[in-house]
């Protein structure tokens, strides 16, 4: 009897952790992705069965990857940070007029990067957290001042030059065992791009700081409920702080990778960015209104937006328009799972 | 005659304190904070250049006499956010979140506006339906599309900004379609006076408009529950739930409503060109359209809203930015000073630091006054 009750209550434990908030969504939206690229394969053809098809997909989006990381780690602890994209525009163009005007190298570029990603975060999470502004405000303003600061830095787009960078801008990393042949017959073997490496090993190292470090759990706590995360003698001050910080430094190494990929400075660069970055972590399954949230689940979710642009383009619906309404309409998709779901697992609860 | 001497000084105290109190109970009035943002800009602008506030009598290239100066355009320039404000607030105020698609939506509200004043042709000589009828459907199209964003947030509860934002990436999109991504251009002049000047009137059209949806709203707050009920909703919606109100109805309608808005600012927007142009039409006005609700001192996160102070902050970012374009800042330069200023205004009218301010008025302000009595 006694036995019978401890595996029920084992069960029960199992049940409602196999099906908690964060982990649903996430088993959703990785579905959904493999649903998408397996029906493209299957419906649009020899195209996206190609690795290098999805490979690119990854050698475009390195940056908005690791850029949606830190909008997930933000979005998580309950706050938002619009200014991502156009602190990449900003890093783009201080780098470049770095390397090329005053004679740098791609080390203190990318230190450079580094160095703008902590300003922008110590002055937004400073802002945010002790002094309780808003973050939506605070980072607007950040978006602004970064927008202003860019073309203040160099009005005009110009490409990069710099020896150095650019051996480092086309080196490929060959995918083992990946490759297709190509119209001549020739073996060409996939490749990534050294940012998709930076992107991934970022995730596992973010997944791994999200999952078992003191400040990753309390991201989540302070998300959920602040007042009852300070009952618990955590510091919300300091970890809504820290989670502007971790945002903006990714923000100026994604600026970074992003520079890497497109090898330019130009103020147009990365305009929208925060909200395709919104964007993913929303269809990755993190609530704007925090401690819901998944690194994992936002790749996926930059992988699943990006699969269905290509999967518009490769329609012949040429059209940027086209391109658009879709990802609305999948952005309002998953919005109406997440909240039908989530209903409907509450109305169980009670 | 010591005794008398203390009393004096008790006295002159407590009149400070008085008068430390008055500046305190000023200071924490929530419309304290656009009043003293528009008056340190005056104040700047008086003694960079007292030319600023000039306003002449001219005529335009029409040969009407009109009133120029940079007063009148910020008045006249201000108007689209100065009417997206009262929306915004409203909006904020109930939902506790801020609507991220005016700005695309603004921009189909003009495309569906000229596609019925154009019909089937792109460049009609002549206009194909009255102005009133065009109006009247984008009023319609644009609250339709004001539901769509309050159904997403009071019926399915999505977090406003990322239920707008599906607007807010489709939107510009849906507009070019509307028009087949044509770029409808209007021959008939009076549709032009709606964003310009009607002949003989000197002030600019939009001013009117602004001036006409404020009476409406007022008139609305004043004679309606609307404002009690947004308030009840946003500081509580499960308790207003328990008084009789239907919180979810109550976001519904504030969403609509600023559908509404937007069609006046649309409206407003394509009359100034006769034309439109869908990705830069509205660009960043909701953001803009945040900042105001912000600067007049309104939580975002909803409860309590006052709308005048909302106005007023949609005049001082117009007053901000066409002060910065005086000084011939580059346009695209713009956002960083504007962002440097909205730094130092939010700071300032942060609740912690004004707290820490009131305080140090406090203990300033008598000491001073004893000292001087002394």
């Amino acid at each position: 009897m006694f036995l019978k009750k401890l595996s029920n209550g084992k069960s029960e434990l199992k049940s409602r952790n196999a099906l908690s908030d964060t982990n649903l969504l996430l088993i959703i939206t990785i579905s959904v992705f493999f649903i998408m690229y397996i029906s493209a394969i299957v419906f649009l053809g020899s195209g996206f069965l190609k690795p290098q098809a999805f490979f690119n997909i990854l050698n475009d989006n390195a940056a908005l990857i690791i850029l949606s990381c830190g909008m997930s780690i933000v979005m998580i602890s309950g706050g938002i940070d619009i200014s991502v994209g156009q602190v990449t525009a900003l890093v783009c163009m201080s780098c470049a007029v770095h390397l090329d005007h005053n004679g740098g190298n791609v080390l203190t570029a990318f230190l450079l990067a580094l160095m703008i990603g902590l300003l922008f975060g110590l002055v937004q999470g400073f802002l945010v957290s002790y002094l309780e502004i808003q973050p939506f405000i605070v980072t607007l303003a950040g978006m602004f001042f970064a927008k202003g600061m860019t073309t203040i830095v160099n009005a005009t787009q110009f490409n990069v030059v710099h020896e150095g960078f650019q051996e480092l801008k086309n080196t490929r990393i060959y995918v083992p065992g990946m490759g297709s042949i190509n119209k001549i017959g020739k073996y060409v073997p996939a490749y990534v791009e050294i940012g998709v490496i930076v992107a991934l090993v970022l995730v596992v190292a973010l997944f791994a700081l999200l999952r078992w470090t003191k400040l990753g759990r309390s991201f989540y706590a302070v998300g959920g409920n602040s007042h009852s995360a300070n009952m618990l003698g955590i510091n919300v001050k300091r970890t809504k702080f820290m989670s502007h910080m971790l945002c903006s430094l990714l923000a100026g190494i994604g600026g970074f990778v992003y520079f890497l990929h497109v090898g330019s400075g130009s103020p147009s660069h990365a305009s929208g960015a925060e909200m395709n970055a919104i964007a993913s972590s929303i269809i990755g399954g993190t609530m704007l209104t925090g401690g819901v949230g998944n690194i994992v689940g936002t790749l996926f979710g930059v992988l699943s937006l990006n699969t269905i642009k290509n999967i518009v383009s490769s329609l012949g619906l040429d059209e940027a328009w086209w391109t658009n309404i879709t990802v609305a309409g999948m952005i309002c998709l998953f919005l109406l799972i997440q909240s039908i779901v989530l209903s409907r697992k509450n109305k169980n609860k009670a | 005659m010591t005794a008398l001497k203390n009393i004096t000084v008790d006295d002159i105290k407590g009149s400070a304190k008085k008068a430390g109190n008055f500046m305190l109970g000023l200071v924490k009035k929530q419309i304290f904070i656009p009043i003293a943002a528009l008056l340190i800009l005056v104040i700047f602008n008086l003694i960079v250049d007292p030319s600023f506030f000039e306003i002449t009598l001219s005529k335009n290239s029409a040969g009407d006499p009109v009133f120029s100066g940079y007063l009148i355009t910020i008045l006249d320039n201000a108007s689209e956010l100065a009417i997206l404000a009262i929306g915004m607030t409203l909006v904020t105020a109930a939902s506790g979140g801020q609507d991220i698609s005016v700005g695309a939506t603004i921009a189909i509200a003009g495309s569906v506006m000229l596609r019925v004043l154009c019909g089937t042709d792109s460049r009609p000589e002549t206009l194909q339906a009255p102005i009133i009828v065009a109006f009247l459907v984008c009023c319609v199209v644009s609250m339709l599309f004001g539901a769509f964003n309050g159904a997403l947030v009071a019926y399915f509860k999505i977090q406003p900004m990322v239920a707008t934002l599906i607007l807010f990436t489709a939107g510009r999109s849906i507009a070019a379609w509307i028009n087949n991504n044509e770029l409808p251009v209007i021959k008939d002049p009076s549709f032009g006076y709606y964003g310009n000047f009607i002949p003989g009137v000197p002030v600019p059209t939009p001013v009117f408009l602004a001036i006409a949806c404020m009476i409406v709203i007022a008139l609305v707050l004043k004679f309606t529950n609307l404002g009690l009920y947004t308030q009840a909703v946003g500081i509580n919606s499960h308790s207003s739930r328990l008084n009789g109100i239907d919180p979810a109805f109550i976001k519904f309608l504030t969403y609509v409503i600023l559908g509404l808005c937007v069609a006046v600012s649309g409206f407003i927007k394509v009359s100034r060109l006769s034309s439109i142009n869908y990705s830069v039409v509205a660009k960043d006005i909701e953001m803009d359209a945040i900042l105001a609700v912000a600067l007049g001192g309104n939580a975002l996160s909803g409860g309590k809203f006052n709308m005048p102070a909302s106005i007023l902050g949609a005049y001082v970012i117009q007053f901000l930015t066409t002060t910065l374009f005086k000084f011939n800042v580059d346009s695209a330069a713009l956002p960083a000073y504007k962002a440097i200023v909205v730094i130092i205004l939010v700071v300032l009218s942060a609740p912690i630091v004004r707290e820490k301010l009131s305080k140090l008025w406090k203990t300033i302000a008598p000491k001073k006054a004893a000292k001087e009595a002394n």
